[in-house]
């Protein structure tokens, strides 16, 4: 049965909200950040007034449900992912934190002078920095696996980066920027053919379908929550436990020891050994909640409805906004709940501000993806993404308040260049000056 | 009609002012909106006096920014580089005479942005080449 978004859009309360003439916001950024379901807020709302306290230290009772609540929640994005072991989850504020971990402590410890690291052009800021820092440290190579004209991994540029024997490769489930959903299982098959170790972003992963951790057969899968219906300052790395074990710690401090000496330390077990410092223990526990939420909707579903939303926008929206250029995979079936695009003489900056005033919600800019933008030769693109309360109605405004904005900039979609604006004054000649 | 993509910004970004290249500048650079990475390129030719002489420039970018450039670039001839340094952000907002939303400042400010550090690059006695590359004046 799909999904019923009317009936989820229930849970959201920011759907109450009146954005002007009785107007609901059509929330099209979702892969920024999602709204936060009912159960979620109750979560937050549980633990910071009937159960406050410090976890893994008190032996009250309070302090006995907070860290049973924690613990829950570890084992529910345990479960989310298929991971074998709730103890092979580690909870971090974000997907970037989480590739930072990896990056400082596996990376400095198995990344060598001239070793190399192959991650992708698709890739977002926060799996490129991290790699950049590891490898001027350690003067090691970085190689970027090039993409299609749809926004796809080339997998023979791929094939031929693996020749140079990478000590890892790391790459996302899902675009930010694009959508687009990479065959991670082969690729990872691949890279483990040639000794390589894989780390998968799931950023986009997580809230856009489901995920199978032991099916992937990575080494290293990182996640944020607030883009899976959970707060922000949640996350969490998974990791095989032989790595996590054998992993130096991140971060030193309380929590993560066993016995402390003036001058020496023996550390915790795995996962708390990369816990140091009291956590956020709500924006934890509320991970756990909206995990929960998105495995009782089921996460094969909520892909089917997003599928089902990105199909009928890359229908519709070429036939609604004439001249609207989409960017990224054609076909649904290897593009997530995420469509971007372009308007012919129309900066993505003034798309945005022009649909706000319509209450539509969308990103623009360029997606935390420079490299990519500038491969795709665009300096911004305007993004829309969808979460399990967008409906076909979002769409529809979508396309409407992208037709008020081509009839402001008296665009009727159908200009040539010389008629254009904007993307035209590029080529503007000199005597224009002065 | 909308207040803020009223008629002249939009005029303005069809057709900006100054838009174009000069030919051997005395100043040029390169500023960027960390925001969305839009870039743009401002050339000025000086006098000896430091007068600004003539006045170009370049780049990609929203119809608030290039409006902006545009009009910004318009009130740069004749004035000397000490009296453009003392251009402020309620300078432009006045040009611009629009109600600029917070997260849109940065595009509104990018060319006095750009000019700022135009000015600030520049060395006494140092004119800066379009490649940004010093040479003695």
């Amino acid at each position: 049965m799909p999904l019923d978004a009317a009936a989820i859009r229930a849970d959201f309360p920011l759907f109450k909200r009146d954005f002007g003439g009785g107007r609901t916001l059509a929330y099209l950024d979702s892969a920024a950040t999602s709204l936060k379901p009912q159960p979620v807020l109750d979560a937050l709302e549980a633990y910071n007034t009937r159960y406050t306290a410090n976890i893994h230290r008190g032996i009250y009772t309070t302090a006995e449900e907070a860290t049973a609540a924690y613990e829950a929640a570890r084992a529910s994005a345990a479960r989310f992912l298929n991971a074998p072991s709730s103890s092979e989850i580690v909870f971090v504020r974000n997907a970037t934190e989480a590739i930072n971990l990896v990056a400082y402590s596996w990376g400095r410890k198995h990344i060598r002078q001239a070793d190399t690291i192959v991650l992708t052009e698709l890739e977002h800021h926060s799996n490129l920095v991290p790699w950049q820092l590891l490898v001027q440290e350690q003067d090691a190579d970085l190689e970027f696996v090039a993409i299609d004209d749809q926004g796809r991994l080339d997998q023979q540029s791929f094939e031929v980066l693996l020749r140079t024997h990478p000590k890892l490769v790391a790459f996302n489930h899902v675009s930010n920027a694009l959508g687009t959903i990479n065959p991670v299982r082969e690729m990872t098959a691949r890279a483990h053919a040639a000794g390589a170790l894989v780390l998968v972003d799931g950023a986009q992963g997580v809230p856009h379908g489901p995920v199978d951790v032991q099916d992937i057969d990575a080494d290293f899968y990182v996640f944020s929550g607030h883009k899976a219906l959970g707060p922000t300052g949640s996350g969490a790395l998974w990791a095989r436990r032989e790595l996590l074990d054998a992993m130096p710690p991140f971060m030193g401090g309380g929590e993560m020891i066993r016995e402390v000496h003036l001058r020496h330390t023996t550390f915790n077990d795995v996962p708390w050994k990369f816990e140091a410092g009291t956590p956020d223990i709500a924006a934890a526990i509320g991970l756990g909640a909206a995990l929960e939420y998105l495995m009782a909707l089921g996460m094969d579903r909520v892909r089917a409805h997003e599928r089902m939303l990105t199909a009928y926008a890359l229908d519709m929206l070429p036939r609604a906004v004439p001249g609207i250029r989409i960017i990224g995979p054609a076909s649904p079936d290897e593009r997530a709940g995420i469509v971007t695009f372009t308007l012919p003489g129309i900066h993505a900056h003034d798309v945005a501000t022009l649909l706000d005033r319509e209450a539509i919600a969308i990103r623009a800019g360029h997606h935390c993806t420079q490299p990519l933008h500038e491969r795709l030769g665009e300096s911004a693109t305007g993004r829309a993404s969808f979460n399990v309360y967008t409906t076909i109605d979002d769409l529809d405004r979508l396309a409407a308040g992208l037709r008020t904005v081509q009839r402001i900039f008296g665009e009727d979609g159908h200009s040539t260049a010389a008629g254009s604006v904007g993307a035209a004054a590029v080529q503007y000649p000199v005597s224009s000056h002065g | 009609m909308d207040d803020l993509y009223r008629d002249e910004i939009l005029e303005h970004y069809r057709r900006p002012h100054n838009f174009g290249t000069l030919e051997h500048p005395d100043l040029s650079y390169e500023g960027a909106n960390p925001l969305c990475g839009d870039r743009m390129t401002l050339m000025l030719d000086l006098d000896e006096a430091g007068t600004v002489t003539d006045v170009a420039f370049t780049g990609r970018g929203c119809a608030i920014s290039q409006a902006s450039a545009s009009l910004l670039t318009d009130t740069l001839r004749g004035r000397t580089t000490t009296e453009l340094g003392r251009l402020a952000k309620d300078d432009v907002l006045e040009l611009l005479g629009i109600e600029i939303s917070p997260a849109r400042l940065k595009c509104a400010l990018l060319s006095l942005d750009t000019l700022q550090r135009a000015l600030a690059e520049r060395p006494a006695g140092t004119v800066t080449t379009p490649n940004a590359v010093e040479v003695r004046a």
